[in-house]
């Protein structure tokens, strides 16, 4: 073999071993205990701060309001996505309080005319003509449309 | 305005029509730009000078050591925009220590490692390596030092030792077309197997990329082999200049047609993003996409080029014309890695809106960020060509 060679898969060889102990130090201990991925991972996720909390936990208190938005056409939305995050409400409900969204803009997020949005989704209202001069909720109950 | 909606009101400003809420921003912007740019060159620049080395094209002599110095200088960055692309640019080498080896993204660490260990770095070894030898007994200070850890203690310049080191290098050499194919092709087989984009998903795509990388290696290659030549007051050698302005036409043409072909296919097809493509390739990337790529990157290169195969102007005349055709080449090139990487981002996949981007000036996604990873493959070519000249190489391979 020419020295060339030799001497360079010395080389080679120092560096893949330098590699592999370097590896041995960078690899966290919990990689690999359940998949592709660092298993710490999992705990340091579950332990941060809960945002969204969904329906249910708010039914929990506003029962009527619950009943009142299942029998009408916001059904099937979910309370946070009006009031915002709810989380920290829910611990402390008198402290902390929610959103109310009562301006016109709010409800034509989802309701202002987009060509190119399905009509079936979501029915959309020509929020410029549609009497313009009040807000919507004084005469459409936002739970119960 | 509520505060916590402010931001969506102001991005919402950017869409026109419908669009997924999590395709209002671009995730990849201009450094995903540079990226497959990058790559394409050192890829492109390699395959020139395997031309001379492996397919005997003598006339290329006088740019296979610079050739392969440019690959060298822009590989070293080549991976430098995707780092600072990340979140969280100190994890980078986790791709490396904990390799995922169903991942296309995650094997380019391994790709890129190849060409950079055992291609570039072995290809240029074996052909200093006799130089080296010679230059390490004579220089004085930290030069020879440098020159004396480069030849790794090797002094032997035995004609059996030369001969090793030509069948060695060559042998690399043969081995890096493949790798060069493969580090290119693999940059498009990203884009081509987003199978959601019908902008990037095609089979063409990583030859597409192979091709256009060439053009913009050969490309690279010649406007640097003219400004050393100029720098350093040199006659430039015409043969080679037509020579490599010959293989670059005929790269151009092979890249053009695959493009074209491309986009007959899409329009022939028609299939339900058609109309959205359409309105993307007439609307949003019509100066970039016709104005830069087609006309400036390939029409006029190709009319001035196919030109001079028929008509040679004065010497000149031709050194300025290459050097023009070069300069749009490389920008035709790079306004082709935008159309793909922005272009593809710019729809949404409802097909039934666009977002728009735009390029800020500052930060390390603006133009100034982008800007240093181009300048800095410069840097590095100006330190070796000091280090290594090929002006001064005694050893000629066959
Ligand atoms: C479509 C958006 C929307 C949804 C969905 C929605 N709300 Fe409301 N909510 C409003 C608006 C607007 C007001 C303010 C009405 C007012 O003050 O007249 C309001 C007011 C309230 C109030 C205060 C009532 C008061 O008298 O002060 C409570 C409590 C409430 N919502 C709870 C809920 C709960 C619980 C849910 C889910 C079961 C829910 N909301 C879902 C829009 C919504
Ligand atoms: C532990 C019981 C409890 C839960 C759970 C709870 N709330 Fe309340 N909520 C209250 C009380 C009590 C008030 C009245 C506070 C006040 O008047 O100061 C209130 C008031 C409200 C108001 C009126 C605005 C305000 O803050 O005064 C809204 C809106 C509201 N809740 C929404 C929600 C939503 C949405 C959820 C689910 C994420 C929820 N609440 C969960 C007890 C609760
Ligand atoms: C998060 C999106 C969203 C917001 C905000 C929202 N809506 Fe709705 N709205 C819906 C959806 C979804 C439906 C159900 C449409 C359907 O069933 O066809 C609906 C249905 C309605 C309907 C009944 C339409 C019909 O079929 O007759 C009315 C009226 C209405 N909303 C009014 C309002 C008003 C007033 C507000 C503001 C307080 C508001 N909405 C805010 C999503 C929204
Ligand atoms: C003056 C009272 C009033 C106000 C204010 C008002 N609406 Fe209405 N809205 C109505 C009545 C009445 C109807 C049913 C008759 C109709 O279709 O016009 C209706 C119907 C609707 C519908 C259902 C349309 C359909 O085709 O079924 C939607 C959605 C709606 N309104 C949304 C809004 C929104 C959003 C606002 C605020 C921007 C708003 N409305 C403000 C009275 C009002």
């Amino acid at each position: 073999m020419p020295i060339q060679l030799r001497r360079l898969l010395l080389l080679f060889s120092v560096f893949i071993i330098i590699f592999i102990v370097i590896r041995h130090f960078l690899v966290p201990d919990s990689f690999g205990e359940f998949g592709h991925y660092r298993g710490d991972a999992l705990d340091e996720i579950a332990s941060q701060e809960v945002k969204f909390m969904g329906n249910q936990s708010c039914v929990a208190c506003h029962d009527s309001i619950g009943t009142l938005l299942i029998e009408g056409y916001h059904d099937y939305l979910q309370c946070e996505v009006c009031h915002g995050p709810g989380y920290q409400h829910n611990v402390n409900p008198v402290t902390y309080h929610l959103l109310k969204p009562m301006e016109r803009t709010d409800c034509a997020k989802c309701h202002s005319q987009n060509k190119a949005r399905a009509e079936d989704g979501i029915i959309q209202q020509d929020i410029d003509n549609h009497h313009p001069e009040r807000k919507c909720i004084e005469c459409h109950n936002p739970h119960q449309p | 305005m509520d505060p916590r909606f402010e931001h969506l009101y102001e991005a919402l400003t950017k869409v026109d029509g419908f669009i997924y809420p999590n395709e209002i921003d671009l995730a990849w912007s201009v450094l995903i730009v540079l990226y497959p740019y990058i790559t394409g060159l050192v890829a492109g620049a390699f395959i020139l000078a395997s031309l001379e080395r492996v397919f005997k094209v003598k006339a290329l002599k006088p740019t296979y050591a610079i050739a392969l110095l440019t690959s060298f200088s822009f590989l070293l960055v080549a991976t430098m925009p995707l780092i600072f692309h990340l979140g969280k640019p100190l994890r980078f080498f986790e791709i490396l220590t904990t390799p995922h080896l169903t991942s296309a993204m995650a094997v380019f660490g391994f790709v890129y490692l190849w060409y950079l260990m055992v291609v570039l770095l072995l290809e240029i070894w074996f052909d200093y390596r006799h130089d080296l030898v010679i230059w390490s007994n004579q220089g004085r200070g930290m030069k020879k030092w440098i020159y004396k850890i480069l030849t790794l203690g090797i002094k032997d310049i035995s004609t059996e030792a030369l001969s090793w080191d030509q069948k060695l290098g060559y042998a690399v050499t043969i081995i890096g077309i493949p790798s060069a194919f493969l580090l290119h092709g693999y940059v498009g087989f990203i884009f081509g197997s987003i199978k959601a984009n019908p902008w990037w998903s095609t089979t063409l795509m990583p030859v597409i990329f192979l091709f256009s990388a060439m053009v913009s290696g050969i490309a690279l290659v010649m406007v640097i082999f003219m400004l050393v030549n100029y720098i350093r007051k040199e006659k430039i050698d015409m043969k080679c200049l037509d020579t490599i302005g010959k293989f670059l036409l005929y790269a151009i043409i092979i890249d053009f047609a695959l493009e074209a072909l491309d986009q007959v296919h899409r329009f022939y097809v028609a299939d339900e993003s058609f109309d959205t493509i359409y309105l993307l390739m007439s609307g949003k990337l019509y100066i970039t996409l016709i104005g830069m790529q087609i006309i400036v990157g390939t029409v006029i290169p190709l009319i001035v080029l196919g030109f001079m195969q028929f008509y040679k102007p004065k010497v000149k005349i031709r050194q300025w014309l290459y050097f023009i055709t070069g300069i749009l080449v490389l920008v035709g090139i790079f306004f082709m890695r935008w159309n793909v990487v922005i272009g593809g981002q710019l729809f949404s996949k409802s097909f039934n809106g666009f977002t728009s981007f735009k390029l800020d000036l500052i930060g390390a996604e603006g133009f100034l960020g982008a800007a240093i990873w181009m300048i800095v493959p410069f840097l590095i070519l100006a330190f070796l060509l000091w280090l290594l000249p090929p002006w001064k190489k005694i050893s000629e391979h066959f």
